[in-house]
């Protein structure tokens, strides 16, 4: 099976499903039914193509594995160049194991323009998986930005009231930060003369350049990861779109930042990371207190986990430029669980939101007594959030701490103080929402969770506790590329600092 | 040198120009009942100087550069690619014209012989290669507009603008005619290759010649509607019959950059550290101001007006570059930005409710529930004029980037790219106000024919551009290799 193109076919199979959807025609009931289950039956193929990917990865090489190359614009050294590292590959993963889960979240919450939806839901899954498997900068940037086009219309047509602002907001900010990194991929692309992603990874940089493409990319990660004070879209987005939206983007989409700093902007720019860390540092210390601060505030759930997310990025941030092993490693299972825990926190919101309508959290309080299940299932994530151990987010910011404590004690000191305002205001939600006694009679009305959204919890539930007992299966595949990484920086920095000393 | 081959040089333009006088002989005693019949009669006329054109390059080998009839005309790569863009940018305008005159009562043969008698002046205006050819067949295809503009004349908005873009047109006119003279009067010959053997040998720094090549460049820059000589285009393009304006959008802005890029690289060449600045700064004010007074705007003609301007700075993203890399953006965009337009006049030229044209963005509203596969068109032209990937208007603005950072411009590409999110807002707009807001009735059906057609054809060549962008790419670079040899 090694020699089928894989990761095209995991990229591009959701997009032959959304033609499938497209061309459906008879009454709206039939239509919306249908679509439902070709895009469940697609998004499952395409999960079940990307585990072969895994087991096709040979997790003791750190250089990109299944690659597939052929021409595009040989003229001008662009091609089309797919492939995948121990970086990128749970990436994939994540992406696409969280897309059936949103289509089975949709399934009764979605009643208008179903086929619409489930399109711009495989549209936008294609887009995910070709940001990671894509190792051609133009490439590369095509999906980058053609993610916001799908996003865009799934935020604007199916959210909630302020949902135009919202759309707008997203997308106009994101795109402002993704038009300078293509500057900064043009002027790699002359440099060093071809759009190849390993091959400009493998290139020195001048030192005098390394500080504006650095900002460059910074600029589009930043507002990606986000960053503060780059965060203030992400909110907005949130709040807005529907549950299923709000899973995608805080589950693959806020990852594309730090995917994006860790497999540019430390390899090629290994000074210009070197001399923006403090500032990087300073400005995740401040994401981590601020945000945990301001989520502590909120009146809206999705707000609150909104914020929550920020925060957590925080660590992740930090993780990566302490640019040792236990920080990356940290960073990225981190980044791994921050999908899986705040994609599942969202749809807990969703699910209590599809009954009640309303995100509110006042109107809520003793779903304990009418909903155990849901309240179990919400404690595991909650508590996956907070970084209990045992589950998936202990060992990201226990790593990515231990990482910062080997750089920086005053980072690491700050960023404690994070996980300990995280656990307050993650408890203190749960305290009001599934404790206390019920106070409105439509609450207590509330049921309990239905067996579809049993099956979207059960496996979510399994990989927080797979990750958080025996993270070694996630993090064996992805030593090798990190040590490598962490190598190529050192010499890089070992070089200019030689060249420094002979001047 | 024979007189046979001096003379084939420009055979498509005198066989358009002949079967121009043809068609109106058989509409003057046909009558406007012949409307369509000469119209696609027209359409015909056009596809078989296209074949002219083509045939020398489908017979093997490409386009040798000619230059012939005294060293008036030449014949070029360059001028075989844009003189192709035009041809078809005449074809999509005509057959989307068609229908539109009959509703509007306002078919009448004139129309398509009109529209060829202006294509013919464009192709002449690319293949100029003295000032004088330049100015005339400048003048041919501008007359011919200003008719088409109010060709609407029981209509006070069509009149209006027809009058003023004639009074306008005819000032920048006399500009062009000023600076021409000024250079002649300076350099002593109004030949491109005279001109720019002087220059090479190092001649002319003087202010006299200088002033020349200000005023020839404000003449141009009016007529692709370049900020600041952009003040005609919103009322034009509002006034005008729609099919006029998707033609004015596409084909004289395709014939009047290429002669912007002859008369700036070939004569005045050797002289590119006087001009770069000019270029650079009406190509930034361009992308400025397109991106920033369509945000305003209500009327959608009038919003493309605002977006064609934005665009043609973008496109002079590539001139300022003054490179090889520059001319194959400016070419590639203009190829791009001729199917965007015409798809979008075309989606624009369905919007008919109760009999009558509707222009507002608001009539749009809900197109997506009403019409999902028009929606679906109009909504892949916006992304792709606000140049989203994965659609061809993104690999349009790529190369222009690719040349301006090339040629060592980066501020010029960061306000490029900065404009270019200030004018997705208004892009995206449109896509709100179909995809977000709610239904508003449906448009008359059906829309006919020729329109589905246009509006299909251009669709699929933005969405799917990105699977083979070989062939436009390879052979926009292959011309713009001719333009610097070595």
């Amino acid at each position: 099976m090694a020699h089928w193109p894989l990761l095209s076919l995991t990229t591009f199979l959701p997009l032959a499903g959304a033609a499938a959807i497209l061309v459906l025609r008879g009454d709206e009931q039939a239509v919306a039914r249908n679509a439902r289950w070709i895009a469940l039956w697609t998004s499952l193929i395409v999960f079940a193509v990307s585990l072969a990917v895994w087991a096709n990865f040979d997790p003791t090489r750190s250089d990109f594995q299944l690659v597939e190359q052929a021409d595009w614009l040989p003229d001008f050294n662009i091609g089309y160049h797919m492939g995948v590292d121990g970086i990128s590959l749970f990436f994939v993963l994540l992406s696409t194991f969280l897309t059936p889960i949103c289509v089975i979240a949709s399934w009764t919450a979605i009643q208008r323009r179903v086929k619409e939806y489930m399109i711009a839901f495989l549209a936008l899954e294609t887009m995910m998986v070709g940001i990671f498997c894509a190792l051609d900068f133009i490439l590369f940037y095509v999906f980058f930005e053609g993610v916001l086009v799908p996003m865009f219309l799934i935020i604007g047509v199916w959210g909630g009231p302020r949902r135009v602002y919202s759309a707008f907001k997203f997308f106009l900010y994101t795109l402002l930060g993704s038009v300078l990194s293509l500057l900064a991929i043009l002027a790699i692309y002359f440099i060093t003369g071809t759009a190849d992603i390993p091959e400009a990874l493998a290139f020195n940089f001048p030192t005098s350049l390394q500080p504006w493409l650095w900002l460059a990319f910074f600029a589009s990660f930043a507002v990606k990861v986000p960053m503060w004070p780059f965060h203030t879209w992400l909110p907005d987005a949130h709040v807005e779109a529907p549950t299923a939206g709000s899973v995608i983007l805080a589950g693959v989409l806020l990852k594309l930042g730090g995917y994006g700093f860790i497999r540019f902007s430390l390899p090629m720019f290994p000074a210009a990371s070197a001399t923006f860390t403090p500032f990087v540092f300073t400005l995740s210390v401040v994401a981590i207190i601020y945000t945990s601060l301001v989520a502590l505030a909120q009146q809206d759930m999705k707000k609150l986990i909104a914020y929550s997310s920020v925060a957590h990025m925080g660590f992740v941030t930090i993780g990566i430029f302490t640019v040792t092993p236990e920080g990356l490693q940290g960073a990225m299972i981190q980044m791994l669980s921050h999908g899986v825990v705040s994609a599942a926190l969202f749809l807990c919101v969703g699910v209590v939101y599809d009954r009640l309508h309303t995100r509110e959290i006042a109107r809520y309080g003793g779903l304990a007594e009418n909903m155990p299940k849901y309240a179990a299932a919400f404690m595991i994530f909650m508590l996956a959030s907070v970084g209990l151990p045992g589950t998936s987010g202990f060992v990201g910011e226990f790593l990515s701490m231990i990482g910062a404590f080997q750089v920086n004690t005053w980072v690491a000191f700050l960023g404690m103080t994070g996980v300990i305002l995280g656990a307050a205001y993650m408890l203190w939600l749960y305290r009001r929402i599934i404790f206390e006694k019920i106070t409105h009679a439509d609450v207590r009305a509330m049921a309990d969770l239905n067996p579809r959204e049993i099956l979207v919890f059960a496996p979510m539930i399994a990989v927080v506790l797979w990750m958080g007992v025996y993270p070694a299966s996630f993090l064996k595949p992805m030593q090798p590329s990190i040590a490598n990484l962490i190598e190529r920086v050192q010499v890089s920095q070992r070089a200019a600092a030689t060249a420094l000393a002979q001047r | 040198m024979t007189a046979a081959p001096d003379f084939l040089i420009v055979l498509p333009e005198m066989f358009l120009g002949g079967a121009a006088m043809l068609l109106l002989l058989v509409g003057v005693y046909a009558g406007t009942r012949a409307t369509r019949f000469v119209s696609w009669l027209s359409v015909l006329a056009l596809v078989a100087t296209l074949a002219i054109l083509l045939q020398p390059v489908w017979s093997g080998g490409a386009a040798s550069r000619q230059v012939g009839l005294f060293g008036m005309f030449i014949s070029d790569s360059l001028g075989v690619f844009t003189q192709t863009l035009v041809i078809i940018g005449s074809i999509l305008s005509l057959l989307i014209a068609i229908r539109f005159n009959e509703n509007e009562g306002i078919a009448r043969i004139e129309f398509p012989v009109l529209m060829l008698i202006s294509t013919a002046g464009m192709m002449m205006m690319i293949a100029a290669n003295d000032l004088i050819s330049l100015y005339l067949s400048l003048e041919l295809q501008s007359l011919a507009l200003y008719v088409l503009a109010a060709f609407a004349r029981d209509d006070v908005r069509s009149t209006e603008a027809g009058l003023k873009y004639f009074v306008l047109g005819a000032v920048a006119s006399g500009m062009l005619l000023f600076g021409a003279s000024m250079v002649y009067g300076f350099a002593g010959t109004t030949s491109f290759d005279g001109l720019a053997k002087l220059f090479a040998g190092g001649a002319g720094n003087g202010v006299g010649l200088i002033t020349g090549i200000v005023f020839i460049s404000v003449g141009l820059a009016f007529k692709v509607s370049a900020v600041p000589f952009h003040m005609w285009t919103p009322d034009v393009y509002e006034g005008a019959p729609t099919p006029v304006t998707a033609f004015f959008s596409v084909a004289p802005k395709i014939a009047a950059l290429t002669l912007f890029l002859r008369v700036m690289l070939q004569p005045f060449g050797s002289l590119s550290a006087d001009w770069l600045q000019i270029i650079w700064a009406i190509s930034f004010a361009s992308m400025a101001w397109g991106a920033f007074a369509a945000i305003a705007q209500s009327n959608i003609k009038r919003l493309m007006a605002y977006s064609s301007i934005g665009h043609v700075g973008y496109a002079l993203i590539g001139l300022a570059a003054g490179s090889a890399a520059g001319v194959r953006g400016v070419l590639v965009y203009l190829a791009i930005y001729l199917f965007m337009n015409a798809g979008t006049f075309a989606v624009i030229l369905c919007m008919r409710r109760d009999g009558k044209m509707v222009e507002g963005i608001d009539d749009l509203a809900g197109l997506s529930r009403t019409h999902p596969a028009l929606a679906l068109a109009l909504a892949i032209f916006m992304f792709s004029l606000a140049g989203i990937p994965p659609l061809a208007g993104f690999f349009a603005k790529l190369y222009v980037f690719i040349a301006a950072i090339d040629a060592g411009l980066p501020v010029l590409a960061v306000l490029g790219v900065l404009t270019s999110v200030v004018g997705a807002y208004y892009y995206l707009r449109i896509v709100k106000v179909m995809y977000f807001d709610e239904a508003r009735g449906a448009f008359d059906r059906p829309f006919g024919g020729e329109v589905t057609v246009v509006v299909l054809v251009c669709a699929v060549i933005i969405m799917f551009f990105i699977v083979w962008p070989g062939p436009l790419l390879n052979g926009a670079d292959a011309v713009a290799a001719t333009l610097f040899p070595g």
